[in-house]
């Protein structure tokens, strides 16, 4: 049997999807993302106290609604299409799958209440120099001090860095690439924030100097590829949310545009530009679905995983593209609300690694 | 519906015991299937059927592959004719020609397309003349024009025909729908070769080609709405009838036959496996050249792996959709597209990996003349069955919502602008 949703799945995105577009118009969008926090604080404990969004991929003991990576798929593709700020990705989706994948069955049920109910907001610092979270790229030092560890080193492109309360932070220890969680408000932990061309994504660069942290899980412990791969499905599903908001929009507008005597949506020129985009979205949310659907069954999901990313992120960016052109002039104005969802596109694209690395990466775990 | 499949899988299962023998000939085992409705368990049962649901049908066919039993004829142009006569044929056409269909002695061909009239079928400008004044008492119709892209036409008893009959309303309303006999003088059938060297279809000529009164397929004027469900069968079945059972080391007289035949039905297909451009070649094909180790070539193989693999999704969960209820219909159309795009990427692929071999073809050609049989056979995909523009075209205004073009063929059709 092939995947599709079941009727509670259809259902969940349609409730969903009237939440995100009731609390995220595009005037919220514009507002929070001049803010230096990028949220609204309301709207992030509705959504993880009342409809415990946060916690759908999380277990029941640890807080969690027990749902797995299709529901989160969902939330996902929902919250990209109305570009919901929120610290979602940072805290529920990178540091939760972290936490979930590595730490010991005490720290799960310490650390992920907290997450789920969005009391804490954590975030997960890999990347250094390279987007990519291969193992060689991580060089922040981690030293043993006493029962825990000491940090030092830099962490680049860090979501949500400013608002975080907890850091999961990998770094290197003899036994090789551990995860630490640090508390944000120690004594030697300096964060930046990052002049970031998305505005609705709020990144930080982090220094760590001898910053007291706990070990997460065993040293040496962490399966980076696993958590990569769950945050890239993730990551995939909201892409193709926000590409089709850029085809939702498109059509909308070319439908109203009248120029010589007709809606422009009735040129062959146009239409079929719109087809060609419709078949690219399509493709890429039947590869998103499925990533997710093979995660949630417990598959290496590697391959699939970066052809979701791979995938999902171009089609986003030339969605936005695509967008702009349609409007014509007006598209290119600070006025007009496309380049929100392009500038999310444009930086989604390179974030944790570029379609080209994905689909070697892709190559490389399906054995070719 | 409560449906026993346990039980209907045993009545088949003792049906087949009492009667399979792969001694009898194809025509004496295939009447037994026609007479008891096993060989179409899904057609009503006034017409060789069982009234069965899908999943009883697929049930009866896995019982069948189980015992090696050979099922009724169901080649592409001979269904295609088939579903069209059991939703709007008569009583008598349905009783006279479903049955020769379903045992194989009676061949079909459909005879749509014209050299005037591909993407724009409804001006079809075959013509079908009442022959004589008193139609009434079955003088019937004589026929003129040409008709192409014909698929089996050479082998054909009879084909289903769209001509027009009245040429002064528009032109959706001025077809109609026709069996023919394809053995009389006026009726000629030439093959068509392709730039690939096949010649799987044909045109047909028809001169004061004569089809009698009874031969008239549901009323007059409404062959376009009966012609739509020969299209839709067509598209619903493009991947269809490639089912051919691995029946080598089987004994039995009947499977010399059977085998005959099949490869006479599947003979002009031969070559689509390559016009939708062997995704599954290209790997090997990178291996045993050493491209597997070129970056750009491994980006161009990733690229389609993605394509085609997220093509095979979608149409999945269409099809989940379709059984659901759920699809709004022209999503095929997405499929269709799509299947296009990775043709030509695959093609290209090809090319890339094969090198300046890829101006090679026949035997000095990789694989046989595999590889060059591809890049020649890709071009086909994006216009058979309707156009890539078309498929666009049902995209955008039946999916998106976006308004029509302008048109200028509405009136009356003799006053439409025409090849």
């Amino acid at each position: 049997m092939e995947f599709s949703f079941t009727a509670e799945q259809d259902q969940f995105r349609d409730v969903l999807g009237r939440f995100m577009r009731d609390k995220s118009p595009a005037s919220a969008v514009r507002s929070l993302m001049e803010t230096d926090k990028g949220f609204d604080a309301e709207v992030w404990q509705q959504l993880c106290a009342e409809q415990g969004l946060a916690g759908i991929h999380l277990p029941e003991d640890c807080g969690g609604t027990g749902y797995g990576p299709v529901e989160l798929a969902i939330i996902m593709e929902e919250q990209g299409r109305a570009l919901l700020c929120s610290p979602f990705m940072a805290s529920a989706v990178m540091a939760g799958y972290a936490i979930l994948q590595t730490g010991t069955d005490d720290q799960k049920r310490a650390l992920l209440p907290g997450i789920a109910d969005g009391s804490t907001i954590a975030t997960l610092a890999i990347t250094e120099q390279s987007g990519l979270w291969r193992d060689d790229d991580i060089q922040l030092q981690a030293t043993k001090s006493g029962d825990d560890y000491v940090l030092s080193g830099t962490k680049r492109f860090v979501v949500d860095g400013q608002n975080a309360d907890l850091l999961v932070v990998a770094g290197r220890t003899d036994a090789g690439v551990s995860l630490f969680t640090v508390n944000a408000g120690s004594e030697g932990v300096t964060c930046r924030v990052a002049n970031a061309m998305d505005p609705t994504r709020k990144l930080a660069e982090i220094d760590f100097s001898s910053a007291p942290a706990q070990l997460l899980g065993v040293e040496g412990g962490v399966d980076l590829a696993a958590i990569f791969n769950a945050v890239l499905i993730a990551f995939a599903n909201e892409m193709v949310g926000g590409a089709q908001a850029m085809l939702d929009s498109a059509i909308e507008y070319a439908k109203l545009r009248v120029q010589f005597g007709r809606e422009i949506g009735s040129f062959q020129g146009l239409k079929h530009r719109f087809s060609d985009l419709m078949v690219d979205i399509e493709l890429a949310k039947a590869t998103a679905y499925q990533a997710a659907q093979h995660l949630a069954d417990g598959k290496d999901a590697t391959a699939f995983a970066s052809m979701a990313k791979a995938t999902a992120s171009e089609v986003f960016r030339h969605a936005a593209h695509e967008c702009i052109q349609f409007h014509g002039g007006i598209g290119f104005t600070w006025e007009n609300d496309t380049h929100l969802w392009f500038k999310r596109a444009k930086s989604s694209e390179v974030f944790l690694g570029t379609p080209n690395d994905h689909r070697e990466r892709m190559l490389q775990a399906m054995g070719i | 519906m409560d449906i026993n499949i346990d039980a209907i899988r045993a009545e088949v299962r003792t049906w087949l015991a009492d009667n399979w023998d792969p001694n009898l000939t194809l025509v004496e085992w295939r009447t037994k299937l026609v007479d008891t409705g096993w060989g179409m368990p899904e057609w009503p049962e006034d017409y060789f059927g069982k009234d069965m649901p899908p999943v009883a049908v697929s049930a009866i066919a896995q019982e069948f592959a189980e015992a090696g039993a050979i099922g009724v004829m169901k080649s592409g142009p001979r269904m295609l004719a088939a579903v069209t006569l059991l939703a709007h044929g008569n009583d008598q056409q349905k009783r006279r020609f479903l049955r020769r269909i379903l045992t194989g002695e009676d061949a079909w061909c459909q005879l749509f397309s014209e050299p005037g009239s591909g993407s724009d079928l409804a001006g079809s400008t075959t013509r079908a003349d009442a022959n004589g004044d008193d139609l009434a008492n079955g003088n019937g119709w004589k026929v003129n024009g040409q008709k192409v892209w014909t698929t089996s036409a050479h082998h054909a008893d009879y084909g289903i025909l769209l001509a027009r009959t009245d040429w002064d309303v528009p032109k959706h309303q001025g077809l109609s729908f026709f069996v023919i006999d394809m053995h009389q003088p006026g009726v000629e059938v030439r093959q068509l070769r392709q730039m690939n060297g096949h010649a799987s279809f044909n045109e047909v000529f028809f001169t004061d080609a004569v089809v009698p009164g009874h031969f008239q397929v549901g009323e007059l004027g409404q062959g376009w709405q009966t012609a739509m469900t020969t299209l839709a069968y067509e598209r619903r079945a493009v991947a269809g009838n490639r089912d051919a059972k691995e029946d080598k080391g089987r004994n039995g007289t009947i499977y010399g036959e059977y085998r005959e035949e099949q490869a006479i039905a599947n003979e002009p297909y031969t070559w689509y496996p390559q016009r939708a451009g062997r995704v599954d070649l290209v790997v090997e094909r990178a291996r045993e050249t050493g491209k597997i180790s070129d970056p750009a070539i491994r980006q161009e193989i990733a690229k389609l792996l993605t394509m085609h693999q997220s093509t095979q999704w979608f149409a999945g969960r269409l099809s989940e959709l379709q059984k659901a209820g759920k699809a709004r219909g022209p999503e095929g159309s997405i499929t269709k597209l799509a299947a296009s795009n990775v043709a030509r990427l695959a093609s290209d692929v090809h090319t890339a990996i094969t090198g300046i071999d890829a101006m090679l073809t026949g035997d000095q050609s990789p694989h046989d003349g595999v590889i060059a049989e591809i890049l020649v056979s890709v071009p086909a995909v994006s216009i058979a069955g309707g156009t890539d523009e078309i498929q666009r075209n049902i995209i955008a205004e039946r999916l998106l919502g976006l308004p029509k073009e302008p048109r200028f063929d509405t009136g009356p059709f003799k006053d439409v602008r025409r090849n």
